[in-house]
């Protein structure tokens, strides 16, 4: 940089660490919140320090659940949001790596149809078609499963596109190689595209993950019973009722506990989710 | 561009598109279709008739004062969101650019929010604010200030674009560092060495080349303020007080699910889905080649 004085550098400090305050706060009065009694938190006189109460209140939150409200454990919860979460990461990388290798690698007659059709799905999210998509899960008979949880959610474009971009990219020489080497479509995709493409799929695995983890208006919509519920929509759903009957430090535990995988992906896997969110914003 | 050397299977290729077109196609195609199909028919109560009545829906949507009501919302509430989380991402991000010794760390403590879910999101600024409870609304209320987003229609917008911001920050953040640090430094010397002082290079000098990513930004987050809010509006407000802050997004929600008013909720979604291609065509029209990372 051009200049470099302490007093600039002691505002961009000052500066810097006000913003990771005001990032930090609200989650840092949830961990606060869950460590005390239903009753200091309700009192409105909840001091700022942490209480006594936090094995107490995580171990209710994850095993047995509200008394009031929602009676089902975080426990279950959290495994149907794993089990979505990765269901549509996973999904969305298998069936987008297939179609992007079809299309790049392959001359057939409404090649170009076939990749507009995918790619008109990027301009509508899934909240502007959401009841007649409730209608057609409903019709195959897929509510509370975890099939209808995620296909609705893993039919867009996006990974396509990443995967056709990457493509590109590989250079033509690898596949003349493999050829002369008697290589397949097979064999060159196993071989050498797959082996090739393994941060990609790491990087759209991490954003896909988080999209996953986060969804709330579709399974609102489509899960009726409590055992199918993700922990997003659990934390709502303890809320549901008066203020003061809330029991606001199990609601901040699982608030906690719903934070953090993905927050924990972001941190530990910085730079495939710099990566992916590049990438796939682009 | 096209790959020179192919692959000349015949049957192989649509196997492999087999997958994603199936789910495209039932699970996009179908329901989108649909959902345009819906917008020209009118159920009885009981959903077992349903005839035809052309454009009756949308002149009944037009003729609603709610309708405006909820576009109005939207254009005040995407104008704050943007306008606060990119200013704000602007400042955040133009500090970390400077070349501290800790501004590796400082970046990871600003970019996770972007991994909290919009509706825990909601919850977290719910839980401060929640008048009798919060923690912040204790001294806003100790001022004299009537504070109470359950009853006041300001106070309800003002907590969803706060949270809303909060949530957005990271993003914007990320996307401007990136951009910050592709500008080449040689031409930074240059305008210091010209005596252009720092407050003054930013404005003649960084802010126009910045200017491809805050546009691609703009776009980005409007489509955000659009949809990913739903969450944070659902657990913050549910749309309240009295349609204070409801969307267009949350009033297709509101109508089909709590109305049953399916016809009308259709045509929401198409008048939306015309918004949304249009803020698409004009992101790839003017963004996709003027980026660079």
């Amino acid at each position: 940089m051009v200049e470099h004085r302490p007093l600039t550098d002691f505002i961009a400090y000052t500066i810097l660490t006000l913003g990771v305050f005001i990032v930090a706060f609200p989650v840092y009065l949830a961990l606060v919140a869950s460590t005390h009694d239903a009753a200091t938190v309700v009192g409105g006189q909840m001091p700022a320090t942490p209480g006594s109460r936090t094995l107490e209140n995580y171990y209710r939150a994850i095993f047995v659940g509200g008394t009031r409200t929602s009676r089902e454990p975080v426990a279950n919860m959290l495994i149907n949001s794993f089990v979505s979460a990765i269901g549509i990461a996973v999904g969305k990388i298998f069936i987008s790596i297939l179609s992007a290798y079809a299309v790049v690698y392959f001359r057939f007659p409404f090649r170009k149809t076939a990749f507009w059709i995918i790619f008109i799905t990027l301009m509508l999210p899934v909240e502007v078609r959401i009841y007649p998509t409730y209608k057609v899960v409903a019709d195959l008979r897929l509510l509370d499963t975890y099939a209808g949880l995620i296909l609705p959610l893993i039919a867009s474009a996006t990974g396509t596109l990443l995967f056709r971009q990457f493509f590109m990219t590989v250079p033509d020489e690898l596949l003349e190689a493999s050829r002369i080497d008697g290589a397949g479509p097979f064999r060159f995709f196993w071989d050498t595209l797959l082996p090739l493409s393994v941060t990609t799929m790491a990087a759209l695995f991490v954003i896909q993950f988080i999209y996953g983890w986060n969804q709330y208006l579709w399974p609102l919509l489509i899960t009726t019973q409590d055992s199918m519920q993700t922990i997003v929509i659990g934390i709502k759903k303890m809320l549901v009722t008066t203020d003061e009957l809330a029991e606001w430090q199990l609601a901040m535990a699982t608030a906690v506990l719903a934070m953090l995988p993905p927050v924990a992906v972001v941190i530990f896997m910085q730079r495939l989710f710099v990566r992916g969110l590049v990438q796939t914003e682009k | 561009m096209e790959k020179s050397t192919v692959f000349n299977n015949r049957l192989l290729p649509y196997l492999l598109l087999l997958p994603q077109l199936v789910i495209t196609v039932v699970f996009f195609y179908w329901p989108a279709s649909q959902a345009i199909w819906q917008s020209f028919l009118r159920e009885d109560a009981f959903g077992l008739v349903s005839e035809f009545v052309g454009l009756e829906n949308y002149q009944a949507l037009f003729a609603q004062p709610e309708y405006y009501r909820s576009m109005l919302t939207t254009v005040i509430f995407s104008t704050l969101v943007a306008a606060l989380s990119l200013s704000i991402a602007l400042l955040f991000a133009t500090q970390a650019d400077k070349n501290l010794k800790a501004a590796p760390a400082y970046k990871t403590l600003m970019i996770w929010p972007y991994a909290v879910a919009p509706a825990v999101a909601g919850v977290l600024w719910f839980f401060m604010f929640q008048p009798s409870l919060g923690m912040l609304a204790r001294p806003l209320r100790g001022m004299g200030l009537d504070w109470n987003p359950l009853l006041n229609e300001n106070h309800a917008m003002m907590l969803v674009v706060m949270a809303s911001v909060w949530k957005q920050i990271s993003y914007n953040f990320l996307f401007f560092l990136a951009g910050l640090q592709s500008i080449p430094k040689s031409v930074i010397e240059a305008s210091a060495i010209d005596g252009a002082r720092p407050v003054r290079r930013f404005w003649t000098i960084i802010f126009p080349l910045l200017s491809p990513t805050t546009f691609f930004l703009l776009v980005v987050n409007v489509v955000y303020v659009f949809f990913d809010t739903f969450g944070i509006i659902d657990a913050v407000t549910g749309g309240g007080p009295a349609g204070a802050t409801t969307t267009m997004v949350y009033k297709v929600y509101a109508d089909g699910r709590l109305g049953g008013d399916l016809g009308g909720s259709a045509a929401q979604s198409v008048v939306l889905m015309v918004i949304v291609i249009a803020l698409t065509a004009i992101q790839f029209r003017y963004v996709e080649r003027k980026v660079q990372y």
